[in-house]
């Protein structure tokens, strides 16, 4: 029997995006049968458009090239900013692109299942998102997570 | 090194892409055949063995040179 894998993945920014592709492809490359259900800012993941960015504001985590304090971080401009000095540092590096991983989960059959709930609140179309992914609710991912060996919230 | 039936260079890429590429360059072989696996990915050390572990692949050797990491896999 194959292990099992079941993420909740709820960011839709730049970092937050990585964790729940690159384990769940990682994961069918090691036999595991893998299912990530995307919820509340995590839809954007599953967006035909992926045009993700990232915040150094109320991150102090964040590395920048230079300390910026957070009442400058509301400048415009800032955000762009990070998500292009992210992106620089990313490809740099040889760090798999996001949609590139996104490809490598659906390559690998790993399920990505949009929560319907948050696509109504929302009022995403179903057009919005990209092809071969599934709609379901909390008991969806519920029934899958029960038996799944290990589970996570993103 | 030993005899091989197929060899991909991951230099440059980082984690997770020498695992995804060794599990798609992996899936094009038959039983017993063998793989020469090249990274940079300093993660590669534990991660390729995780994954010959994981997948029942063997991994029949593995060394460093000239700041590369070569990894020999079999296929179960």
């Amino acid at each position: 029997m194959a292990k099992k894998l079941a993420i909740i993945a709820s960011k839709g920014t730049l970092d937050g995006g990585y964790p729940p592709f690159l384990l769940a492809s990682t994961a069918a490359a090691l036999g595991f049968e893998a299912k990530i259900f995307f919820t509340f800012y995590g839809l954007q993941l599953l967006k035909k458009d992926l045009s993700l960015k990232v915040s150094p504001l109320g991150n102090p985590a964040m590395p920048m090239p230079v300390p910026v304090p957070n009442l400058l971080q509301i400048i415009p401009g800032m955000e762009a900013f990070a998500t292009w000095m992210m992106r620089r540092k990313l490809k740099q590096k040889g760090v798999a692109s996001i949609a590139d991983l996104r490809e490598a989960c659906l390559e690998t059959d790993v399920e990505l299942i949009a929560c319907q709930m948050t696509v109504d609140l929302f009022d995403f179309q179903d057009s919005d998102f990209i092809d071969g992914i599934s709609h379901g609710g909390a008991a969806t991912f519920l029934e899958f997570a029960s038996e799944a060996d290990i589970t996570l919230y993103i | 090194m030993s005899d091989f039936a197929a060899e991909i260079d991951t230099s440059g890429l980082n984690c997770p892409l020498p695992v995804l590429k060794a599990r798609k360059a992996l899936s094009t072989l038959a039983s017993g055949q063998r793989l020469h696996l090249i990274a940079t990915d300093r993660g590669a050390n534990k991660d390729i063995p995780a994954f010959c572990k994981m997948t029942g692949n063997a991994l029949v050797a593995s060394h460093e040179s000239d700041q590369k990491l070569h990894f020999i896999i079999e296929k179960g």
